[in-house]
């Protein structure tokens, strides 16, 4: 038997995406939203919580306004992306895995883009960077940060 | 009109979401004559053209279809999950032909007799994802999608589901358990999703290139498709160039062509070549002797390697291969899904070890413990993931094992210095 809740159920990743980044600079899911589509979706927080849990572009926990994904697969990782993951650590005095202290930035390294042809690749936020050189991040993430003083 | 008989030829479009343009070009042609054909005239065809599944395993597609032939109201689903490192061609289908797509959906879903279509995306495309959603739109608006479409009494919806980040999700049984509002863990295959797929029901998951050759071969005919490639693997691929050659990019060629006539178009390898990926990270890495291997599914697994996604990634001898090795070990304990001890635990160790060694730490040992927990993984892991490790670290121990284990010795040299 279909029921109406269980067809739902396929909109609860998108549902996710769009409360996770909601108003600008957020891009985590507070309990009062994850309370919010639990029950929408009929299914117990906990429930909701381990599918969250499952997916790498989901948070729970406060992070930064802005998410970087860094891609070091291989065939970003042979045309420069370890040098520039360890200038963007350097220049945001964190690692893989954090957020700065003023909120701003959280650095990841993922997993293959798929635009391996214009590598090394990065995203911030929505939006692939390709190509990306140490001066162009460095330009990016100043202009990014005067944006926002 | 000229007919097409590739996809990059409708992938030359200016505007990709302008629907006019689109048909103009050629578009539609195959629904139309799909239109006048009978459900199983349509499969008919589609195995007639030897057309194999572009995701990965090669599956042959008019079978797969006709394995839902009886179903009633079976789902179709194009898998745009691509996360293989190294594969960029669905991306560049999505973005530059996606009507092609729709279209290539549109013809399964009349074979099948499906009336609901996903296409499940990932995460990471999100402007591909807002796109597609325009594309089914403008597809509806002009009639060739929705209901009674081209007022043929036929109805079929297609909505786009956008994933959360994970590369097994890309497995079929994960991607619907996903599409399901679930963990994507992977499913016990039988049942195949043919069988129980979406909500128990008969589904049929497509990857996005498949379905894209599905208008080309309406179109223009099962023999003209099948005259192109190898005899039992025939049609044109679209082959993923990166890593060190001159122009990395998308190559559509005829199926069995060697690496080197695929590396030569991409203006050849920059550098010395030392090292080629092929298939994707779960694929084997190969020495230069791989330049004469042809490119379709049954040669490449006759040579012990996969022609999986056709990714090609080019190494040159800049590279050290405990960094290559460090990088495929990275990405399968990233990726693993937690869900069986072995995978889990295994991918765990290996990264571990592939790390120490690119640090200058590793132990000589390290090697073959490396193999030995492979091994096990191949045993004993719930899924492919997780029983795939072993071809690409045995590949790279095999060929490359020697430059790595005096990576490490040297090492333990320089320690020695220091100290
Ligand atoms: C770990 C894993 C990852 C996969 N990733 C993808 C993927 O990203 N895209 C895809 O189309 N198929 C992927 N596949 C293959 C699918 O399970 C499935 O075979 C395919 O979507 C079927 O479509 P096809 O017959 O048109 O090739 C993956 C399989 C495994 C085991
Ligand atoms: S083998 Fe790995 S990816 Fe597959 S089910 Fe087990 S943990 Fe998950
Ligand atoms: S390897 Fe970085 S985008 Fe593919």
């Amino acid at each position: 038997m279909e029921t109406t809740f269980m067809t739902s159920r396929d909109t609860l990743l998108s549902a996710l995406h769009e409360t996770q980044s909601r108003e600008k600079g957020k891009s985590w899911i507070t309990d009062g939203e994850a309370l919010q589509i639990a029950r929408r979706y009929h299914i117990p927080l906990a429930e909701l919580d381990g599918i969250v849990s499952f997916y790498k572009m989901f948070a729970r926990e406060k992070r930064g306004s802005h998410i970087i994904r860094l891609c070091d697969s291989l065939s970003c990782r042979v045309r420069g992306s370890l040098d520039l993951y360890h200038h963007v650590r350097r220049k945001l005095g964190i690692q893989a895995g954090m957020t700065t202290p003023d909120g701003r930035f959280t650095l990841e390294i993922v997993n293959c883009l798929g635009a391996c042809d214009k590598a090394p690749n990065l995203m911030i936020d929505d939006s692939l960077v390709s190509g990306i050189t140490i001066g162009a991040i460095d330009t990016l993430l100043d202009a990014m940060q005067e944006a926002e003083l | 009109m000229n007919e097409k008989t590739r996809i990059t030829q409708f992938a030359e479009l200016e505007a990709p979401l302008d629907l006019a343009k689109y048909i103009e070009s050629g578009g539609y042609q195959g629904l139309l004559a799909a239109m006048a054909k009978t459900p199983d005239e349509l499969i008919g065809i589609i195995k007639d053209s030897g057309l194999r599944g572009r995701g990965g395993a090669g599956f042959p597609t008019g079978q797969k279809w006709e394995s839902v032939a009886a179903a009633k109201e079976p789902y179709l689903v194009c898998n745009a999950d691509e996360g293989e490192p190294g594969t960029f061609k669905d991306r560049f289908i999505l973005e530059k032909a996606p009507y092609l797509v729709l279209e290539g959906m549109t013809i399964a879903a009349l074979a099948i007799d499906a009336h609901q279509g996903y296409i499940y995306i990932r995460g990471e495309y999100p402007e591909i994802a807002k796109n597609l959603a325009t594309a089914i739109e403008k597809a509806k608006a002009g009639g060739y999608l929705g209901n009674d479409i081209l007022t043929n009494g036929f109805s079929f919806d297609v909505a786009v589901r956008v994933g959360g980040g994970s590369y097994v999700v890309g497995d079929e049984t994960a991607l619907l358990n996903s599409l399901m509002g679930n963990r994507g863990y992977p499913m016990l295959k039988p049942p195949f999703p043919t069988e129980k797929g979406l909500w128990e029901k008969p589904t049929v998951v497509n990857n996005v290139e498949t379905l894209a050759c599905v208008p080309i071969i309406l179109a223009c005919g099962a023999t003209a498709f099948s005259s192109v490639g190898s005899r039992d693997c025939p049609g044109y691929k679209l082959f993923s160039l990166s890593g060190h050659v001159a122009t990395p990019g998308v190559y559509e060629l005829p199926m069995g062509t060697k690496v080197r006539e695929v590396l030569e178009k991409a203006g050849g390898v920059t550098g010395t070549l030392k090292a080629i990926q092929i298939g994707g990270t779960a694929g084997p890495i190969f020495g230069p002797v791989a330049l004469d291997y042809c490119l379709d599914f049954p040669s490449m697994r006759k040579v012990g390697g996969a022609l999986g996604s056709g990714a090609i990634v080019a190494i040159n001898t800049s590279v050290n291969m405990a960094h290559v090795l460090e990088v495929t070990m990275r990405f399968f304990a990233q990726e693993s899904c937690g869900h069986c001890f072995p995978c889990r635990y295994g991918t765990r160790q290996l990264d571990y070890m592939a790390r120490r060694i690119a640090l200058g730490s590793g132990r000589a040992d390290y090697l073959d413990l490396m193999r030995e927990t492979a091994a096990v993984m191949v045993g004993a892991s719930f899924c492919p993931f997780g029983q795939s490790v072993a071809l690409p670290l045995t590949s790279l121990l095999d060929g490359f094992g020697d430059e790595i284990a005096s990576f490490i010795t040297e090492q333990d040299y320089l320690k020695e210095v220091e100290a």
